[in-house]
């Protein structure tokens, strides 16, 4: 067993330490929102926040969230930066297929509680991580500078 | 089974069980699951009223992306008349019959068909349901049903001010005959079609809780891991079953002939099983298969004529007899569909019937190839369609479904079998390897007078759907290149199909229109440049006889600054797409630098796709197929050796990210012409553009794609 906090809620978890946090959210707790698109940290669709810091799911063990607050795409919306990124996502439409959005608004969300006020190049590095094969970057874009007001 | 075998089923009626699926998280009320309420206004298949007026639109489409969750309900909801963002929309059962895509002749979604096959029927869906609600009115009411009316929802009677809402009508509307015939609104009398309206499906993409295939959960459900064999064909030599099972959380090793699945209680002890397991395999028959050969392959299949795909003059003679000739290869790379939702599909085998958690723009084949490989009866299959984490047709195909019921066969209880991102690179149906041999005769105004094409590679459709071959002719390789727009005087296109050994292929986004467009409009800036003329004006030229072509060329070049002085190392290319119905002119602008790294700053997008649905869905699909087909274009390319694919992931297939992406500008010209298609065209005509734009900055004309670092010769 391991205890884990995950959006707010204490949990005992029966997973190797060894377990990623995506296959522990998604197989063992049946929190889906959280995406499998790689595996290797390369595409970003299972970014989820520790203590905060967007980090990739796929290639975090649980060993390295003990202790620390985990948040997931499911309780972003409490968050004030996830709210205002889930609040610019809609308004601009930007999903399409949806599947990568759970880790994009994390990554936008994160920046955002971290930098209010982005510039291009600070969206660049905060979501270059991130791929979508939809294409929907250029709403991505516009939706973080709404939500950060810098439209 | 054959996968040519599949028209041959039966297409027999039957709706798909009425399992409740609501397990594990709270599901919104926008997207439902397939048959998950039953009311009792059901005139037709597309959609369901309830007695408190909740209307149900059943989707002969799936959403995978493009917005078809959004325009479909439209043109129910202008015809019905009800609010739209208050609508249930549900997947629809595995049914060819009752939800054929009569664009195809099977349920498919594809081809970018959606609107343009579904126009006129999902309208008279409404309106016949319409219709009989004003009929149920006006009986009770006993008035004429001329002097009543539907708005929002509900029944007006005008003169007395009455008013009835569907769901108090539903009973009286459903003992109704359903007229055969109705009259529906002309497009100038739209309220909600044209309008740009919100997808109906972002709230549940934005808060986790939208569910894919990959996101059932079931009680007792396992999780398996899945290794293929890395060489096509080769087969399953031996796996250390003892190491496997010494995984914590590891129950079951199950082998069949050419791949080996780990069942665990999670997909990270069943990955980590799989890596114990070390399998073996016995490479077989395409051991040394390498692009190179493939390529060497096609190169001589077209030296040799094809079967013709079209003749108008003798073009060969007008070729000789020209003022000059212009000669080129041109060759396009298997391409890999990695969809961000990796292949996967959750499957419950039991004797009394097997249900299929997948998402696919094929449930009916689906369901049908699932009774084949089980001996099921139909109603014994149930699909239940999820919502697609990308298709691109990746998920027209329906080898991953048959794939995780033969692993189902030998696991008691719900498995699902996700492929890890390796696999689904490794083992997708690639997008066929291309070889086009061009040739056109210039006269001396540097006009076309004759123009000679041959298309040399794998044929999906002789596969797939064999009746659409016409005398050997693949109908999607010619696709763009029979047809194309240009007058360029005399012309034969002919088609040698050549398959690579091993290799499956199959449809990638913007299907032959994506090949065609690629090499016919690379051809025609090459003969603008031939001809010393600008490439805008030149195509101009040779399209006196098509205005909504020229219109979206116009309008694409003014709204780009076509022809204003650019810094050395920047160019723009143009170029047109006229497939799926729809006419699409982009500009890309690119600089080059001196390392001959490529960057597309920004790319104008004009489009004519007659009837706009949604508008801003154009635009979303016009973005989206424009950075697709950049994705492809600039880094694009599975490449094998020694029999395996050498790429396997995002470090290796490269796909673009947001830092590379340019600005997108979209511009719609209204039309009352028929709808057109537009999930595609954007990957089609971003290509050609790109690379003309290359050639404008360089002087390096790209024939082969992808682009790579073949810009770097140039500077």
């Amino acid at each position: 067993m391991v205890k884990l906090s995950v959006n707010g809620k204490p949990l005992d978890v029966d997973v190797a330490e060894d377990t990623p946090l995506l296959w522990t959210l998604r197989d063992v707790l049946n929190m889906t929102g959280t995406k499998f698109g790689c595996g290797a940290a390369l595409c970003g669709a299972c970014t989820i926040h520790i203590d905060g810091q967007p980090v990739r799911s796929c290639v975090t063990p649980v060993s390295l969230a003990l202790g620390k607050r985990i948040t997931t795409i499911e309780a972003i919306g409490a968050t004030p930066a996830g709210k205002k990124v889930q609040a610019a996502w809609r308004e601009l439409d930007v999903p399409q297929c949806g599947y990568c959005q759970s880790g994009q608004i994390m990554s936008a969300a994160a920046l955002l509680a971290a930098n209010a006020k982005p510039s291009d190049a600070d969206i660049d590095s905060a979501m270059a991580g991130n791929i979508c094969r939809c294409g929907t970057y250029p709403r991505i874009r516009a939706a973080i500078k709404k939500a950060a007001g810098v439209a | 089974m054959k996968r040519r075998d599949f028209l041959k089923f039966s297409a027999t009626s039957a709706i798909g069980g009425g399992l409740l699926l609501g397990f594990g998280l709270p599901v919104r009320a926008e997207i439902r699951d397939t048959l998950t309420t039953n009311a009792p206004f059901a005139p037709n298949a597309f959609l369901r009223i309830d007695r408190a007026g909740k209307v149900t639109f059943v989707m002969p489409m799936i959403e995978m992306g493009q917005g078809t969750y959004t325009s479909l309900p439209m043109l129910i909801a202008e015809e019905l008349e009800v609010d739209v963002a208050k609508v249930a929309v549900e997947h629809a059962p595995a049914d060819d019959k009752v939800y054929v895509n009569p664009l195809v002749g099977i349920q498919m979604t594809g081809g970018s068909t959606a609107v343009r096959a579904m126009y006129g029927p999902l309208r008279s869906a409404g309106a016949t349901a319409r219709v009989m609600l004003v009929s149920a009115a006006a009986q009770r009411w006993k008035v004429d049903a001329s002097a009543c009316r539907a708005e929002q929802g509900a029944v007006v009677h005008a003169s007395s001010g009455r008013k009835l809402g569907y769901g108090a009508l539903v009973d009286a509307a459903a003992k109704l005959p359903v007229p055969e015939k109705v009259a529906l609104k002309a497009p100038g009398e739209f309220k909600l079609v044209g309008t740009p309206h919100r997808r109906l499906d972002t709230a549940g993409k934005i808060n986790g809780r939208a569910k894919f295939g990959i996101d059932t959960r079931l009680p007792g459900m396992k999780f398996a891991a899945l290794a293929q064999s890395p060489s096509f064909g080769g087969k399953l030599v031996a796996v250390d079953e003892a190491k496997a099972k010494a995984v914590r959380g590891v129950s079951q090793v199950v082998r069949l002939d050419d791949a080996v699945a780990i069942v665990a209680s999670n997909t990270w002890a069943a990955k980590q099983g799989l890596a114990a397991a070390a399998p073996q395999w016995d490479a077989g028959p395409n051991a040394k298969v390498s692009t190179a050969d493939i390529v060497e392959q096609l190169a001589r299949a077209s030296e040799k004529p094809g079967a013709v795909a079209r003749q108008d003059g003798d073009a060969a003679k007008a070729i000789a007899g020209a003022a000059r000739k212009v000669d080129a290869v041109y060759e396009q790379p298997f391409l890999a569909h990695a969809t961000m939702e990796p292949m996967n599909c959750t499957v419950h085998l039991t004797k009394e019937g097997c249900d299929i958690w997948v998402g696919t723009q094929i449930p009916g084949i689906t369901q049908a190839v699932v009774m084949k490989v089980t001996g099921l009866q139909r109603e014994q299959v149930r699909i239940h369609n999820h919502l697609l984490g990308g298709g691109f047709g990746r998920r027209l195909e329906f080898d991953g479904t048959v794939r995780a019921v033969q692993i189902a066969q030998q696991v008691r209880g719900p498995v699902q079998v996700i492929w890890s991102r390796e696999e689904d690179i490794q083992h997708d149906m690639y997008r066929p390897y291309y070889y086009d041999r061009i040739s056109a005769g210039l006269n001396t105004q540097g006009r076309p007078v004759g123009w000679s094409h041959r298309i040399a590679g794998s044929s999906i459709v002789a596969r797939y759907s064999p009746a659409w071959m016409k005398g050997g002719v693949d109908p999607d390789a010619v696709e763009s290149s029979e047809n194309h727009p240009y007058d360029v005087g005399a012309i034969h296109v002919d088609y040698v199909r050549q398959e690579p050994p091993g290799i499956q292929t199959t449809w990638w986004r913007g299907v032959g229109v994506t090949r065609g467009t690629f090499v016919v409009e690379s051809f025609i800036d090459e003969l603008a440049a031939n001809a010393r003329q600008d490439p805008l004006a030149y195509r101009l030229a040779l399209l006196e006889k098509n205005p909504r072509a020229r219109a979206v060329l116009r309008l694409a070049a003014e709204r780009s600054g076509w022809g204003k002085p650019l810094p050395a190392g920047q160019g723009r290319g143009i170029a047109l797409c006229t497939g799926f119905g729809s006419f699409i002119a982009q500009v890309v602008h690119v600089s080059v630098g001196k390392d001959g790294g490529v960057n597309p700053t920004h790319v104008w997008c004009a489009v004519d796709c007659g009837i706009q649905v949604n508008p801003d869905t154009i635009r979303a699909q016009m973005e989206s197929g424009i950075i697709f087909g950049l994705s492809a274009a600039l880094h694009g390319e599975i490449t094998l050796k020694d029999g395996r694919v050498e790429q396997s992931n995002f470090g290796d297939y490269r796909v673009l990210r947001i830092n590379e992406a340019p600005r997108i500008d979209v511009a719609l010209v209204k039309s009352l012409e028929a709808p057109g298609g537009i999930g595609e065209p954007g990957t089609s005509c971003v290509m050609p553009a790109l690379t003309s734009a290359i050639f404008a900055a360089t002087d390096k004309r790209i024939r082969k794609l992808p682009v790579g670092d073949q810009a770097k010769v140039a500077t």
